[in-house]
């Protein structure tokens, strides 16, 4: 039996069960020092010194360094999405004439012990010269750094696509629906804070990083950029990862200091993040307002679709570029035709922790955008919220379906879908219309009881390329050497049930190597849902390869025709004459190592899509928003173990959950942050969350792939926003009331008795 | 702040003394000075659960009590769950109905539950998910976690 499509067990988890893992923390050198930050107490001004004698001064202390320290270390470069005039928008590794958001870092401390090195930060002051922070960005654009950099203003760039004819459109419109939606500013929040460890090998003159994450060959790469190393003086190393969800493993500051300090110190350098640091330093993300403008013809067929938004990106902008926004502008359409579309992303810089993606990213501020759109659009012309979708969803006979723009250098073409197909099923699934008749009879007899549906498009399977390494070791092991990277999800065990479909060996006789430079010169890691996709189809290129290979061997040694061999549980067997050779056999007798490798290309993304339904229940004193029941339908073309695409699945959505109800980050007006714990920073706990329900389709395989999957990561997270917020709307019979996330209680009450009081200025 | 403590930590019914500041959290002191990494963690603030140990039985956030005050107590850690190779229920639970993806806060949601189903194993689902929601996962969105404790209690009950 294949082991694709099967629910096995993970073959990762039994050191993680027994307090084995070997996460970042859980490394130790001897002779190392411990690095700590010293960050910025002000969301913006000019420095004008930084103190540091009393903390060089103090037991246990090193060396302190400031910028004038690293001078010759340039600011930190765009891993992707570069657009033209972001360069001066960089981060410097340690901040450089201004300070620029509450946490940046402004001095690293290295000392003997962890204790001390916070007691020498403490003890390092920054003067700075302050100046009043710039939080809005949607106000206008503010000076970037006045004195140092005159002229330069908090827009970077702004991000446009179009096509079709929209002023037609809007000439033939019937009507003109507008819209402002706002979704806060919440990221990943990984349980594991960052972290690391570089140790200067000086025998082999290795700098060796441990503690890598996400994009280990890139970093790789980037840090010996940076530090002017030569290749192959600097390698990453992967242990456990404590989650990643798009924030852990880029390139941040202080994987550069770590790997400086152990260079010009001499002595393995270790840096753990605290979790105070963590929220104002690690990543944002969201914090997105969009102003769309839809012509509508008489049965709601949207003719033509305009957008104009911001996008928060915080102080600088990191090494996603202008990712975020880049996303946000081509997939704003989503599944609908909207034959004319015209969009400007305003990429703009506040006083706020710098941005960067955090699971579908883009997607899930735009989801909520279009879907609210497309609810008031119903609302206007008296449409049902199903009907109004089917009128706009791409029909199947229109697939692949080119959009005619760009995303991440990609050009989107909807690689196969069946929208309204998922739509009906994910319905009947749900027995929408007795779902519906329930909140209805609920709320007449008082409780506060809504439905709301949302349809999506994700996108996964990044390209441009990926290769897998496989080998029969001489024990029988199949070793599989992967450049992706593991943030949890399951990578060795999805893996391994590829090539073991292929190989027929058990995936507990496999070992899938991966997040070590060292191992393989190839990696591109692990984003944007593309490790099964990607990787995935390089393993089973390789894996297939390898087999050719073994029976090739095999054949030798048993003096049979190749064609005439299988292999099959972990022997290799003469079809004819049922004799057998077991693997350890094969290796044990061959000189070299057997060994295959598999390349996959691809041009284009895939597309995944779906439909999230919610049911809620809006408490009518505190307004506390509870989800009773959560459906998210999935069309990911070929599950590789169900299981794990609905643990996928299911922790996405009770990310979303916690975008949409109760995480945010919010600054006073001075720029401080006041969700800077989790005590403030709210996170949904068992308490907050339903079971998530799967309704997983694989009707409609990607054509793309030689294993017609698409990625897992980031679909049931997409559409929550959307599905909630009109699910509150229907609870309160309100259309039109949630325009922005978090609801909060006290949001939401004030929502309501702002939307009662403008509802009342209208009689 | 910088005299040390000389004191024995009985943790997994193994004895470490060790010396240690009085500022010194119990979880830095199992972790550094034990060696017993497999106690994670995840906010230092008590809020995430995630260095969750058992003292005298009870589930303690290893990070909001200081070593030198873990004189004379029972200790026990994720490390001291297994029997040599056999699985708790609740390690074989977990692993069987995907209870666990990034894996880190897992060791706290193990001993949490431990120590919950030990104190009290007839706990009704209800109660069961509201003492669960004492600690944070970002990965699973819990059901897995439930789903795993459940089984695991009604394989203790026996």
């Amino acid at each position: 039996m294949s082991a694709i499509g099967r629910s096995l067990k993970r073959i990762e988890d039994r050191p993680l069960l027994l307090g084995q893992g070997q996460f970042a923390a859980d490394y130790r050198f001897e002779g190392q020092l411990v690095m700590r930050v010293v960050r910025s107490p002000v969301a913006f001004g000019r420095i004008l010194s930084v103190d540091a004698d009393e903390a060089r001064a103090m037991p246990g202390v090193v060396a302190v360094w400031t910028a004038a320290d690293i001078a010759d270390i340039p600011p930190i470069d765009f891993r992707m999405t570069r657009i033209k005039g972001l360069e001066p928008y960089r981060q410097p590794v340690l901040a450089r004439d201004y300070v620029r958001y509450v946490g940046e870092p402004v001095a690293v401390v290295f000392a003997e012990d962890v204790y001390q090195a916070e007691d020498a930060a403490d003890q390092v002051f920054c003067d700075v010269e302050e100046e009043a922070a710039h939080l809005d960005a949607t106000a206008s654009p503010a000076p970037f750094m006045p004195q140092s950099l005159p002229g330069l203003l908090s827009e970077p760039a702004v991000i446009s696509k179009s096509y079709g004819d929209l002023d037609k459109a809007f000439a033939n419109a019937k009507h003109i629906v507008e819209l402002e939606v706002a979704v806060g500013r919440h990221t990943g929040v990984p349980i594991e804070t960052r972290g690391a460890l570089a140790v200067h090998d000086r025998d082999t003159g290795v700098l060796t990083m441990y503690g890598a994450a996400k994009v280990p060959h890139y970093n790789r790469d980037a840090i010996a950029r940076m530090l002017q190393l030569p290749q192959g003086a600097i390698e990453l190393s992967e242990g456990h990862v404590g989650g990643g969800f798009g924030i852990r493993g880029e390139l941040y500051p202080e994987d550069v200091l770590v790997c400086a300090g152990a260079l010009r110190l001499g002595r393995p350098v270790k840096w753990i993040e605290d979790r105070r640091e963590h929220l104002l330093a690690a990543n944002h993300s969201r914090d997105q307002v969009h102003r769309l403008r839809a012509a509508v013809d008489d049965k709601g067929f949207i003719l033509g679709l305009e957008d104009e938004f911001f996008t928060d990106q915080g102080a600088y902008v990191r090494t996603h570029g202008g990712t975020v926004s880049d996303l946000a502008a081509a997939l704003l359409p989503g599944p609908y035709l909207i034959p004319a579309y015209r969009v400007n992303g305003h990429i703009r810089l506040t006083n706020k922790t710098p941005a960067g993606t955090y699971r579908a990213p883009g997607r899930y501020e735009t989801t909520f955008a279009r879907e609210r759109l497309m609810d008031a659009i119903a609302y206007r012309l008296g449409l049902d919220m199903v009907e109004v979708r089917r009128i706009n969803l791409i029909p199947e006979d229109r697939m692949p379906y080119d959009r005619k723009i760009d995303a991440l250098g990609t050009d989107v073409v909807y690689d196969a879908g069946k929208y309204q197909d998922l739509l009906t099923k994910t319905l009947d699934h749900v027995g929408y219309d007795d779902l519906r008749a329930e909140a209805a009879d609920r709320r007449a007899k008082g409780e506060r009881v809504g439905i709301g549906l949302a349809f999506f498009i994700e996108k996964s399977g990044l390209g441009p390329r990926d290769l897998v390494r496989a080998r029969l070791l001489k024990d029988g092991t199949i070793e599989v050497i992967t450049g992706v990277a593991s943030i949890g999800q399951g990578v060795e065990t999805v893996i391994a049930q590829i090539c073991s479909d292929a190989l027929s060996v058990e995936i507990e006789q496999m070992r899938v190597v991966h997040g070590q430079t060292s191992r393989i010169e190839v990696g591109l890691g692990a984003f944007a849902s593309r490790v099964t996709v990607m990787t995935g189809s390089a393993a089973q290129i390789a894996s297939r390869a390898l087999r050719d290979k073994i029976l090739d061997v095999a054949a030798n040694l048993m003096q049979k025709d190749a064609a005439e061999l299988m292999l099959i549980g972990g022997m290799v067997r003469h079809r004819l004459s049922n004799t057998t050779l077991q693997l350890t056999e094969v290796a044990e007798q061959t000189p070299d190592i057997i060994e295959a490798e598999g390349w996959f290309y691809a041009d284009h993304m895939n597309y995944p899509y779906g439909v999230h339904v919610a049911k809620v229940r809006v408490d009518p004193e505190t307004y506390g928003v509870k989800v009773e029941r959560y459906v998210v339908g999935y069309e990911i073309g070929r599950a590789i173990n169900p299981t794990l695409v609905h643990g996928q699945i299911a922790g996405a959505a009770v990310q979303g959950i916690g975008g949409a109800l109760l995480e945010e980050f919010v600054y006073n007006e001075a720029g401080q942050p006041l969700a800077a714990s989790f005590a403030d920073y709210l996170m949904p706990t068992s308490s907050e969350t339903p079971t998530i329900e799967m309704f997983l389709r694989e009707d409609c395989p990607s054509p793309q792939n030689p294993l017609g999957v698409r990625g897992a990561g980031e679909g049931g997270m997409t559409a929550v926003g959307a599905a909630i917020g009109a699910a509150v709307d229907d609870a309160l019979q309100s259309p039109g009331l949630v325009d922005r996330l978090p609801i909060g209680p006290s949001k939401l009450h004030a929502m309501v008795r702002q939307y009662r009081q403008a509802a009342a200025s209208r009689l | 702040m910088t005299d040390k403590v000389s004191m024995t930590l009985k943790v997994n019914g193994s004895l470490y003394p060790i010396s240690v500041e009085p500022r010194r959290s119990l979880a830095d002191a199992l972790r550094e000075d034990c060696g017993l990494t497999g106690t994670h963690l995840g906010c230092e603030h008590g809020v995430c659960g995630a260095c969750t140990v058992l003292v005298d039985s009870k589930p303690v956030r290893s990070c909001l009590m200081f070593a030198v005050q873990a004189n004379d107590v029972e200790i026990r850690t994720v490390e001291g769950l297994a029997n040599g190779d056999v699985l708790h229920p609740l390690q074989r639970q977990f692993w069987e109905n995907h209870g666990l993806q990034c894996g880190f806060c897992t060791p706290g949601f193990l001993m949490l539950a431990v120590g919950a189903l030990e104190a009290d194993p007839n706990m009704t689902d209800e109660e069961l998910r509201e003492v669960l929601s004492s600690n944070l996962c970002r990965c699973t969105g819990y059901q897995n976690i439930i789903k795993a404790v459940k089984l695991a209690a009604a394989e203790m009950r026996k």
